[in-house]
C-alpha cells in the first residue's frame, strides 16, 4: 500500500545509513508496504542500492546479506543443501522457506534481513539460521559493529536487539553446521498457512541441536544427547510459554511441537 | 518505466507502490484485493518476474518494464493463459483473475508438463479466488476447455461462457473504480471509533477543517439527523432504523466518529489525526447471553420500539420468533413419550465475506442535477431509494451505477460507503471517493451472525421424529441490520424440511458492542442447519438408524404443509421436488467412494484423477468416518421481489438486454443472455446485456435471495419473447418489456456427503471424498451451475474447518488475509457435483435458483462425518486443529 512520507533515499555508501529524524530503513520492503506506517515516520532509506553481495560462502563458512532474498535463499542455499556432501546442512533451506505465508512470487523481493529483523514467531529464517547456529553482524550508526548469536539477537514477537539507527548487515553461519545433518518439520492451521509450530535440528558431533520457533514467543534453542527422547521430554517440560495468537491455541501448539520435536530428534540419530 | 510495452515519464510518490502508480496510468486491470501482499489480486510482470505490486516500491520500478494484465493481450488476441482462463470459465467475479493471468503466464502455463499438483498448490498460494472453490481455476492452469459456443436458439442447458469473459481475463471489464477518474475527484478518510461503546462528549474539527486539502470535515453536527439501516432490502421495514451516518454514541470499535475529504488520501488521513475528540466511555457488553440479560447496558435503549422497529430496545432483543406448533406444550408432551431424544448446544463463529473487491464508491453531481454514484453494490435500486431518503431527494434525482461487481456473498447489500460520498459530493460540488482498505472491510464491515443454537429433538423406534425444538440466539453487533430477516429466515427452511408433529422455535436476535452482523450467503439458515442437522445425526446414532435413512423417512414431501413454529402460509410451494434424489445421489456415491479407495486408490492421492473428487484412502492410523447433511431453501425471498426488465432490437442487428439485477460472479449475466438469446432464436453472441444501472433499466430489487436467475431471468425472457413476437409479427415495434414479482416460489435442495480422516494426535482433518447434490430444477448452464456449488462448498469448508473474525474486547484481531484463513488452492478439496432430474413449475423453464444454497449443508456434514470417524461430537465451527484437538483429547473447555 501507499505509504505516507515524503522521502525516499536509496543509500549506497555506508555513509548514507545515518539516519535522519523521521528515517527509518527499507529493505525488501514487503512487510513494511503491506501495513501503515506509524505515525513520526517521515522517509526511507532504501538498503537494497548498497549492493550487497547476497550470500557467499568459503572455508569460514557461509555469510549472507541482510538485502539477500528469501528466494535466493531457497533456490541458491537450497540447491547446495540438496545434495549430500558438505553444504547438506543446508537441506532445510528450502523447507524454511517454503514454511513462510509468502508467495513465492513476494519471496523474490522479501529480505533475510527483513525477515530476522520482523522478528515474528513464524518468521523462517529465524527458523533456518538459528538451527544452523548462526550469529548476526549489526552495523552501529556512526561505525563500529557487533556480533550477535541469532537465537539471542530475537528478544520476542516483533523484537529484537537492534537499537535505532543499527543495520543488520549479515548473517554468519559457521563452516562446522553447513556440512552437518539437519532436519525441519512444521505445522500449521491449514496446509500452507501461517506457520504454527516449526521444529528445526541439526546434529553436532555429540549432541542434537533443536530450535522452536512459531509455537514460542522468540526462538528456544535445545540440546540433547542424540536419540535421548526422554532428555527432549524434560527439555520441553521447562518450556512454559506458548505463543498466543490466530494461529493456534498454545496447548495445542505445546502438545504438537512436542511430537515435531521429537521426529527431529528421531531423523538426527 | 515502461508499462505494457509505453514508456511513461510520470514519477512515483515517495513510499507510493507500484500497484497505486500503475493505476493512476490508467492500468486499472491491476487490482486492490488487500493492499498488503497476500491475495495476489495485483499481480504484475516486472522485468519478466511476477510480484505482487501493492508491496512492491514504485521508485525501484523506475527503469524497469512492467507488464500488466492488460498488456498481455487483448480480447482479439488473448494470450493462452488468458485463453485458457476463459475455455475454463476459471472465474466468476473475476476480480482475482487480472492476478492469476499474470502468475500463469510468467510460470508458463498452461505448459504441455504440468507442474506437480504440490508444486502447484505452492505456486498459487498466494492467489486467493473466493468465488470459484479453484476447480475450474485448475481446470485453466491445465488447459482444460469447460465452455463451448452455442448455436442459435440452443443455449439453454449448455455450458456457454459468460459474455464478459473475454474482457475479465484480459482486463478491460472495468470494476467499480475502474473508469477515468472524474476530474478534481476527492478522496474520503474515516476516523473510527477506540472504544467499543462511548459517547462523543466534545469533538473539534477546527484544525483538520483548516489542513491542506481538506474541503470538507463532517461530524455528527453535519449530517442528516434520519435514522436508517445499513441493511437494504425490497421492503425497508424489513430492518430496523437504528443507524445515524454519524451519531454521537459509538456502539463499536471503528465506528464512524468523523468523515475527511480532502484533494489526496494521503491529506485526507493527516487531516483525521488533527480531529480532537473526548469521548465518554460507557459500559459495554460484548456477550449475547449477557446482552439479554437484566441489568446489562443498553446498546439501543435510546430508541423508539416502533418507531425503530425493534422488538425490545430495553433487554437489547432486535427481533424475536417464539412459536410453537400444533399447540403450546406439544413439544415437551411428545418429547416426555419418545423413544430417543438428544438435546445439545451449537455454535458458529463471525466470518467474513472476504470478497475480493472492497467496498467503494463515488459519487459525482451530473451536469443535468442529477445526484450519480457508482459503487459495488448487490442492490442498486434499493441503494438509490435509501438514499433519496436520507438525503431528502426525490428519488428521480439520483442515479446509481454498478459496475461488474468484485464479489459480494451477501456483504454488498449493505449501504455501507454511498451515502457519505454522495453527502460530501453534494456539500462539494466535487467527485468524491471513498474506497474501504481490506482492514476495514475485516473491522467495520457487517460480518456473518454468530449464532448459538439448542436443540431437541425426539423420534419413536421407528425413526420417525415426534418433537423438534430449536432455541436461537443470534448476535448482530451493534447494529441490527439484517438481525430480523436473517433470524427468520435461519429458522424457517430449516425446520420445514422436516415433517414432525410438534415443532417449537424460541430464537432472538440481540444487540451487542460488536462489529456488526448482516446479510451472509444462506441468510442464517446454514447457522441453524449446522445445529439441526447435528442432531439429527446424533439421533439417528442413538436409535441405531443410518443417519440418512433417518432422513428420509422424515423429510417432507410435496404436499406436506410447511411448517417453522407455526403453519406456514403464504406463496411457498413444491414447484418440484429433488431432495429424494439428492438423498440418493450422495448416499451412492460416498458408498461408491469408500469402495474405491479401498480397491486400491493410492494414500493420499485422490482415485480417480484431481477433479472429480472419487476419493482417496486415509493416512496410516488416522480415523476414518463419513457424514452427510441437507438443506431445503425457498428459491425467493418472500414478500415480493421485482423486476422490470426491457429487451430491444438493435441497428446492427443485435439486441440490448436492460435489466436492473447486478452482476458480482453470481452468473446471472450468462443466463439472460441464454434465456434472451434462446426466445429471439439468436446466437448468445447477439445479445449484450447493460445491466444495473437505475438510469437505464426498470426496478429491480436486486441481486440477492438468489433472484437473479429466476426473477430477473423471468422478466428478461418474457421481454425477449414479447419482442419476438412483435418481430415475427412485422409491426416494427423493435423493444419490449417483462416484468415478475417473485412469486410463487418453490423450495429447491442440497445434500453434501463427506468421506475424512482426522489425526487424533493434531486435530488434522482432511477430505477423503466430497459430493454435492444438488436440485436446481431444470439446469440452465452446467457449468456455471457447477461452479456456483463448488464455490459455496468451499465458503463453506472455509467456514466449517479454518475461519473465524476474533475478537477481543470487542476489537477485531483478524484484520489481514494473512491472519484470517480464505482457503487458499491447497486447501479446497474436488467435489463431486451431481444434478437431480426435477421440472420446477415456477423457474424459468423449470429451473431453480442455485446460489446461496450449495452452502448450507457443508459444515454439518463435515462434523458428522468428524463425529462418525473419532466418536467425538464438535459443537462448534470452525473445527479447527487446534479446538479439535481439545475435543479428541478431553482438554480444556469442553463443549455442550
Amino acid at each position: 500500500m501507499d505509504l505516507d512520507v515524503d522521502s525516499v533515499r536509496t543509500a549506497r555508501t555506508r555513509a548514507d545509513l545515518a539516519l535522519a529524524p523521521g528515517e527509518r530503513f527499507l529493505a525488501g520492503g514487503t512487510f513494511l508496504y503491506s501495513e501503515p506506517l506509524p505515525p513520526g515516520v517521515t522517509g526511507l532509506v532504501d538498503l537494497l542500492g548498497l549492493g550487497w553481495e547476497p550470500w557467499t560462502i568459503d572455508g569460514g563458512g557461509l555469510r549472507v546479506s541482510a538485502t539477500c532474498t528469501v528466494e535466493e535463499v531457497r533456490a541458491g542455499l537450497g540447491a547446495l543443501g540438496a545434495r549430500s556432501g558438505p553444504y547438506r546442512g543446508l537441506g532445510i533451506a528450502q523447507p524454511c522457506a517454503d514454511a513462510l505465508l509468502l508467495s513465492f512470487k513476494v519471496a523474490h523481493t522479501a529480505t533475510v534481513g527483513g525477515n530476522l529483523s520482523l522478528a515474528l514467531p513464524a518468521g523462517a529464517m529465524v527458523s533456518l539460521f538459528a538451527a544452523l547456529g548462526a550469529s548476526v553482524l549489526v552495523w552501529a550508526p556512526g561505525g563500529g559493529a557487533r556480533v550477535e548469536s541469532l537465537t539471542s539477537f530475537v528478544t520476542g514477537p516483533g523484537e529484537t536487539t537492534l537499537a535505532d539507527g543499527e543495520v543488520l548487515r549479515e548473517v554468519r553461519v559457521p563452516a562446522s553446521a553447513l556440512g552437518a545433518r539437519t532436519a525441519f518439520r512444521k505445522i500449521a492451521l491449514t496446509p500452507l498457512g501461517r506457520s504454527s509450530a516449526v521444529v528445526t535440528g541439526l546434529r553436532a558431533e555429540e549432541t542434537a541441536r533443536l530450535v522452536l520457533t512459531a509455537s514460542v514467543p522468540r526462538p528456544v534453542p535445545l540440546e540433547v544427547a542424540p536419540g535421548d527422547h526422554a532428555a527432549l521430554d524434560r527439555a520441553l517440560d521447562a518450556v512454559t510459554e506458548w505463543f498466543d495468537d490466530p494461529h493456534g491455541a498454545p496447548d495445542w501448539r505445546a502438545a504438537v511441537t512436542r511430537g515435531l520435536a521429537h521426529e527431529v530428534l528421531e531423523e538426527l540419530a | 518505466m515502461r508499462i505494457d510495452g509505453a514508456a511513461v515519464d510520470a514519477a512515483p510518490r515517495p513510499g507510493q507502490c507500484l500497484r497505486t502508480f500503475l493505476r493512476e496510468q490508467g492500468r486499472t486491470g491491476v487490482k486492490k484485493g488487500c493492499d498488503a501482499g497476500d491475495c495476489g489480486a495485483c499481480t504484475v510482470l516486472l522485468d519478466g518476474d511476477p510480484v505482487h505490486s501493492c508491496i512492491v516500491p514504485a521508485h525501484r520500478a523506475v527503469g524497469s518494464e512492467v507488464v500488466t494484465v492488460a498488456g498481455l493481450g487483448t480480447p482479439d488476441d488473448p494470450h493462452p493463459a488468458q485463453q485458457a482462463f476463459a475455455d475454463a470459465a476459471g472465474f466468476q467475479c473475476g476480480f482475482c483473475t487480472a492476478g492469476m493471468v499474470c502468475t500463469a503466464a510468467a510460470l508458463g502455463l498452461p505448459a504441455a508438463e504440468a507442474p506437480e499438483p504440490a508444486e502447484l498448490d505452492r505456486l498459487f498460494k498466494g492467489n486467493l479466488c473466493r468465488c470459484t472453490g479453484y476447480r475450474s481455476v485448475r481446470d485453466a492452469l491445465a488447459g482444460r476447455r469447460n465452455v463451448e459456443t452455442a448455436v442459435a436458439g440452443e443455449s439453454f442447458g449448455r455450458p456457454v461462457a459468460a459474455p464478459a469473459a473475454l474482457r475479465v481475463v484480459t482486463g478491460r471489464e472495468a470494476y467499480t473504480l475502474d473508469e477515468p477518474e472524474p476530474p478534481g475527484m476527492l478522496h474520503v478518510a474515516v476516523l473510527g471509533s477506540p472504544h467499543p461503546h462511548a459517547r462523543i462528549t466534545r469533538i473539534d474539527v477546527a484544525a483538520a477543517r483548516a489542513a491542506p486539502g481538506v474541503h470538507l470535515v463532517l461530524t455528527y453536527r453535519d449530517v442528516p439527523a434520519t435514522p436508517y439501516s445499513t441493511g437494504r432490502h425490497q421492503d425497508r421495514n424489513d430492518d430496523p432504523d437504528d443507524t445515524l451516518m454519524l451519531d454521537p454514541v459509538l456502539r463499536f470499535r471503528g465506528q464512524r466518529v468523523a468523515v475527511v475529504v480532502a484533494e489526496t488520501l494521503r491529506q485526507a488521513r493527516r487531516a483525521l489525526r488533527l480531529v480532537d475528540v473526548e469521548y465518554e466511555v460507557l459500559p459495554a457488553v460484548l456477550d449475547p447471553e449477557a446482552a439479554r440479560a437484566p441489568g446489562a447496558p443498553l446498546v439501543h435503549g435510546d430508541k423508539d420500539p416502533v418507531l425503530a422497529r425493534i422488538a425490545d430496545p430495553g433487554r437489547n432483543v432486535v427481533a424475536v420468533v417464539r412459536e410453537e406448533y400444533p399447540v403450546p406444550g406439544a413439544v415437551d408432551a411428545a418429547l416426555a413419550v419418545s423413544a430417543a431424544t438428544v438435546e445439545g448446544e451449537w455454535s458458529t463463529a463471525r466470518v467474513n465475506h472476504a470478497a475480493l473487491e472492497t467496498h467503494g464508491a463515488r459519487a459525482w453531481v451530473a451536469d443535468d442535477g442529477t445526484l450519480t454514484v457508482r459503487t459495488s453494490s448487490q442492490v442498486p435500486f434499493l441503494v438509490r431509494d435509501e438514499l433519496a431518503r436520507l438525503l431528502a431527494l426525490d428519488p428521480a434525482a439520483v442515479r446509481v451505477v454498478v459496475g461488474r461487481v468484485g464479489g459480494g456473498f451477501g456483504g454488498k447489500q449493505e449501504l455501507l460507503v454511498e451515502d457519505v460520498v454522495a453527502l460530501a459530493a453534494l456539500r462539494t460540488g466535487r467527485a468524491v471517493q471513498w474506497e474501504l482498505t481490506r482492514e476495514e472491510q475485516f473491522t467495520v464491515v457487517p460480518c456473518r451472525h454468530p449464532m448459538r443454537v439448542r436443540v431437541r429433538a425426539g423420534a419413536g423406534a421407528d425413526g420417525v421424529l415426534t418433537a423438534l425444538a430449536i432455541d436461537v440466539l443470534s448476535d448482530t453487533g451493534a447494529y441490527g441490520n439484517h438481525a430480523p430477516g436473517v433470524l427468520f429466515h435461519g429458522v424457517h427452511e430449516s425446520m420445514a424440511v422436516y415433517r414432525v408433529p410438534a415443532k417449537r422455535v424460541d430464537a432472538e436476535a440481540v444487540y451487542t458492542n460488536n462489529l456488526p452482523s448482516g446479510a451472509f450467503r444462506g441468510y442464517g439458515l446454514g447457522q441453524v442447519i449446522f445445529a439441526i442437522e447435528s442432531a439429527l445425526d446424533e439421533l439417528a446414532a442413538r436409535l441405531g438408524l443410518d443417519p440418512v435413512e433417518l432422513r428420509r423417512r422424515n423429510v417432507v414431501r410435496p404436499g406436506d404443509p410447511f411448517v417453522v413454529g407455526s403453519l406456514v402460509q403464504d406463496d411457498l410451494d413444491y414447484g418440484s421436488y429433488g431432495l429424494d434424489q439428492c438423498l440418493d445421489l450422495v448416499d451412492e456415491a460416498l458408498r461408491r467412494g469408500a469402495a474405491e479407495s479401498r480397491d486400491g486408490a493410492a494414500e493420499g492421492g485422490w482415485a480417480r484423477g484431481a477433479t472429480d473428487g472419487g476419493g482417496r484412502a486415509a493416512p496410516v492410523g488416522w480415523s476414518e468416518g463419513r457424514g452427510v447433511a441437507l438443506a431445503m431453501i425457498a428459491t425467493v425471498p418472500p414478500r415480493g421481489h421485482y423486476s422490470n426488465a426491457r429487451v430491444s432490437a438493435d441497428a446492427d442487428g443485435g439486441f440490448t438486454v436492460d435489466v436492473g439485477t447486478a452482476e458480482f460472479g453470481n452468473g446471472t449475466t450468462t443466463v439472460h443472455v441464454q434465456l434472451a438469446a434462446d426466445a429471439l432464436g439468436v446466437p448468445p453472441d447477439r445479445v449484450r446485456v447493460r445491466q444495473s444501472d437505475t438510469g437505464t433499466s426498470g426496478y429491480d430489487t436486486g441481486a440477492y435471495g438468489s433472484a437473479g436467475s429466476v426473477v430477473a431471468g423471468k422478466a428478461v425472457a418474457q421481454a425477449a419473447a414479447r419482442l419476438r413476437e412483435h418481430l415475427d409479427g412485422g409491426d416494427g415495434v423493435r423493444s419490449a418489456e417483462g416484468s415478475h414479482d417473485g412469486s410463487p416460489r418453490s423450495v429447491a435442495f442440497n445434500v453434501q456427503g463427506f468421506r475424512v480422516a482426522v489425526n487424533r494426535a493434531t486435530g488434522e482433518v482432511r477430505v477423503l471424498q466430497s459430493v454435492h447434490a444438488a436440485d436446481a430444477g431444470v439446469v440452465i448452464n452446467p457449468e456455471q451451475l457447477r461452479g456456483q456449488i463448488e464455490g459455496g462448498v468451499a465458503q463453506a469448508l472455509g467456514s466449517a474447518l479454518q475461519e473465524q473474525v476474533q475478537l477481543h474486547d470487542g476489537e477485531v484481531m483478524t484484520r489481514a488475509f494473512r491472519h484470517y484463513r480464505v482457503p487458499q488452492l491447497v486447501d479446497v478439496p474436488p467435489t463431486e457435483v451431481l444434478f437431480a432430474d426435477t421440472v420446477d413449475t415456477t423457474g424459468p423453464r423449470g429451473a431453480k435458483s442455485m446460489s446461496e444454497a450449495p452452502y448450507n449443508p457443508v459444515a454439518p456434514a463435515l462434523a458428522n462425518a468428524i463425529t462418525d470417524a473419532t466418536g467425538v461430537r464438535p459443537h462448534a465451527i470452525p473445527m479447527q486443529k487446534d479446538t479439535l484437538w481439545r475435543l479428541l483429547n478431553g482438554v480444556g473447555r469442553s463443549s455442550a
